[in-house]
């Protein structure tokens, strides 16, 4: 029978499997470089105002994503998936009755069966 | 029975509508009477269709009348908001998705209404499925039936609050990384996940496609093994769904075996799982359902998983990825919110998904994001997966010594609302020892095995065989056919009797 060794109060900032860390690898913090750059990529604005608690928060999220960087995994394969999967085929026919109107019929501004955005070419 | 009485477990209303004791119009109109009655308190429903609920209600009843009828047919449902229903409003719980009707149905959700189940409702959830205390909705928080000032867990906490709260005797809740499983602990259920493409994903709205499960919520195993016999099944339209034959999943819950219903079971104890970061009081209860599990005859082995410490940094990495890559589809274009104002094209991409989406969100698309970039997809992405495969390689080893693993599915019994919701990290280790059943696609339920000394509910996390379900759904029945912690119920839900 396995002991319990418990602490009424789990300490707040502590993980409760003790994750061995290097702190060395968490130090590295994000640059307002950083987020301005993701958060183009990531095609979100983000306001100046918003600016300082996203990087504190993003900083704290990377400190614990960062203990993961320490294990060493040479010559691991990747595991991209809980299953050994082959990628199923299907015969190439058509499946799907046209749906065109009703997927529209949720989109924010269409005309004619075309979806309306900001003109991009002059 | 009363109009809004507490409704009893999927498998007593079962019996009563098999046996003309009462009609499913009855029960739908006595159902929509409860949400009526409770929801103001708990906000657990997201959309009510009393018209379409009262329309399948009398579908049922002629089944039923025919004889054409199974044993859910006529029972009422909520599903969680991010389940697709043809028709009927899906938000994910998300301003990117307020007055999105779904055009057609989630692959679960078919299966249920083919076996004549009554949806009544939508329930709340963490947007997107992103949260573990259910106050990361759009819509509001969700309160824990048990005790309102408290949180319900998520992301599933509308579901798990509509069943704990007796409105319904069963619901469809997601899981990516415990979202089933710790509600479920946190308001007093059994909830379980199934193994990976048990059951489809076709129509749950994507947040990580590798670690995204739909799956039941109910007051007892024995109702979830009913509902899971609905829900699994091959379907084309996911490609990483199991083509397997059919298998009841009840087949092993009425077995006759006399006092030691459990000889032969061997229970897997990782060290990794009873650390000093579980609290006293969780940590009582599973000693004490340790010892129940014995009296039942089975057997405990004491295990290491060295590398599940990692379970959560390497699920913040692949989660984030997965979703920023998902949640790219909302743009603006094609579905849901559109900024009101903006310049050009990739200034209403920005503007769309900045105030579509809410904080958690937004950040966790920005972690992706960065994990993927340029110059740090090795170092993050790539490593995550690696870890992964380490972790999956201790539970196979594991697995080799046991038939399943047993741990507390939350460090704690339900926090305050407001704990931990401005700070992401904490809220993440509500997870840490869910988790790990996403990363490997093994079976995982939490069932109720106590309560804390504030009445708050405590659950027990036991962890499958791949495809193990049967096993494990009848040793969780085994522990509540000798418990009661199950058959309890908040004051809340006692109202309206």
């Amino acid at each position: 029978m396995l002991g319990f060794r418990t602490a009424s109060n789990p300490k707040s900032g502590e993980s409760p499997l003790k994750v061995s860390l290097s702190r060395a690898l968490s130090a590295m913090a994000l640059s307002t470089q950083d987020i301005r750059r993701i958060a183009h990529l990531a095609r979100i604005e983000i306001t100046s105002a918003e600016a300082n608690d996203v990087q504190r928060k993003l900083d704290s999220i990377f400190d614990l994503i960062n203990e993961m960087r320490a294990v060493d995994t040479e010559g691991i394969v990747p595991m991209s998936h809980a299953q050994d999967l082959t990628l199923p085929l299907r015969e190439d026919r058509v499946s799907e009755p046209d749906q065109h109107a009703l997927f529209q019929s949720v989109a924010p501004a269409v005309h004619d069966g075309l979806y309306l955005v900001p003109k991009v070419i002059e | 029975m009363s109009r809004a009485a507490p409704i009893t477990s999927l498998a007593e209303v079962s019996r009563a509508l098999a046996e003309k004791r009462v009609s499913s119009v009855e029960l739908t109109r006595a159902t929509l009477d409860r949400i009526d009655l409770l929801n103001p308190v708990l906000n657990a429903f997201l959309t009510v269709d009393r018209e379409r609920a009262l329309e399948s209600a009398r579908a049922a009843d002629a089944r039923i009348k025919a004889g054409t009828a199974g044993p859910l047919t006529g029972i009422p449902i909520a599903h969680k908001d991010v389940l697709m229903t043809a028709g009927v409003r899906t938000t994910c719980g998300s301003r990117m998705l307020e007055n999105f009707v779904a055009p057609y149905s989630a692959f679960v959700v078919e299966r249920l209404a083919e076996a004549g189940m009554v949806l009544v409702g939508k329930t709340n959830m963490d947007e997107f499925a992103m949260g573990s205390s259910n106050e990361n909705s759009y819509f509001g928080p969700v309160k824990n039936p048990w005790n309102v000032e408290y949180v319900p867990g998520g992301s599933s906490g509308g579901s798990a609050a509509a069943v704990a709260a007796r409105i319904v005797p069963a619901a469809l809740g997601t899981d990516t990384g415990g979202s089933i499983r710790q509600p479920a602990a946190l308001t007093g259920i059994s909830g379980l996940k199934p193994t990976y493409g048990l059951c489809s994903r076709y129509g749950l709205v994507a947040f990580a496609s590798s670690l995204d499960h739909p799956g039941p919520l109910a007051q007892t195993a024995a109702d979830l093994a009913a509902l899971l016999n609905a829900m699994a099944g091959h379907d084309a339209r996911d490609s990483t769904s199991v083509a397997r034959e059919p298998e009841d999943y009840t087949r092993l819950l009425g077995e006759p075996r006399g006092a030691k219903p459990l000889a032969g079971l061997r229970v897997g104890l990782p060290r990794e799982y009873f650390d000093d970061g579980v609290d006293t009081e969780v940590a009582a209860a599973l000693e004490a359902a340790i010892a129940e599990l014995h009296r039942l005859g089975a057997t405990t082995v004491e295990l290491s998983l060295p590398a599940v410490k990692h379970s959560v940094p390497v699920y913040y990495v692949i989660a984030p990825a997965e979703a920023s890559s998902n949640l790219s589809r909302f743009d603006g274009v094609r579905y849901g919110h559109r900024a009101a104002k903006y310049g050009d094209l990739a200034d209403m991409y920005k503007k769309t998904r900045a105030e579509g989406f809410g904080p958690e969100v937004r950040r966790r698309i920005l972690v992706g994001t960065y994990v993927l970039s340029h110059g740090y997809y090795d170092a993050y992405y790539l490593k995550a997966q690696q870890v992964r495969r380490l972790i999956a390689d201790d539970f196979s080893r594991a697995f080799a010594q046991c038939d399943l693993v047993l741990g507390p599915t939350a460090p704690t019994a339900a926090f305050k609302l407001g704990a931990k919701s401005d700070d992401p990290v904490q809220m993440y280790l509500n997870d840490i020892f869910t988790i790990a059943a996403n990363l490997t696609g093994r079976p995982a339920l939490s069932i109720p095995c106590g309560f804390t000394k504030g009445g708050l509910p405590i659950g027990l996390h036991l962890q499958g065989h791949h495809f193990g379900e049967a096993q494990l759904l009848d040793v969780a029945h085994r522990y509540q056919q000798a418990t009661d912690w199950h058959a309890r119920l908040p004051e809340i839900a006692q109202r309206g009797g």
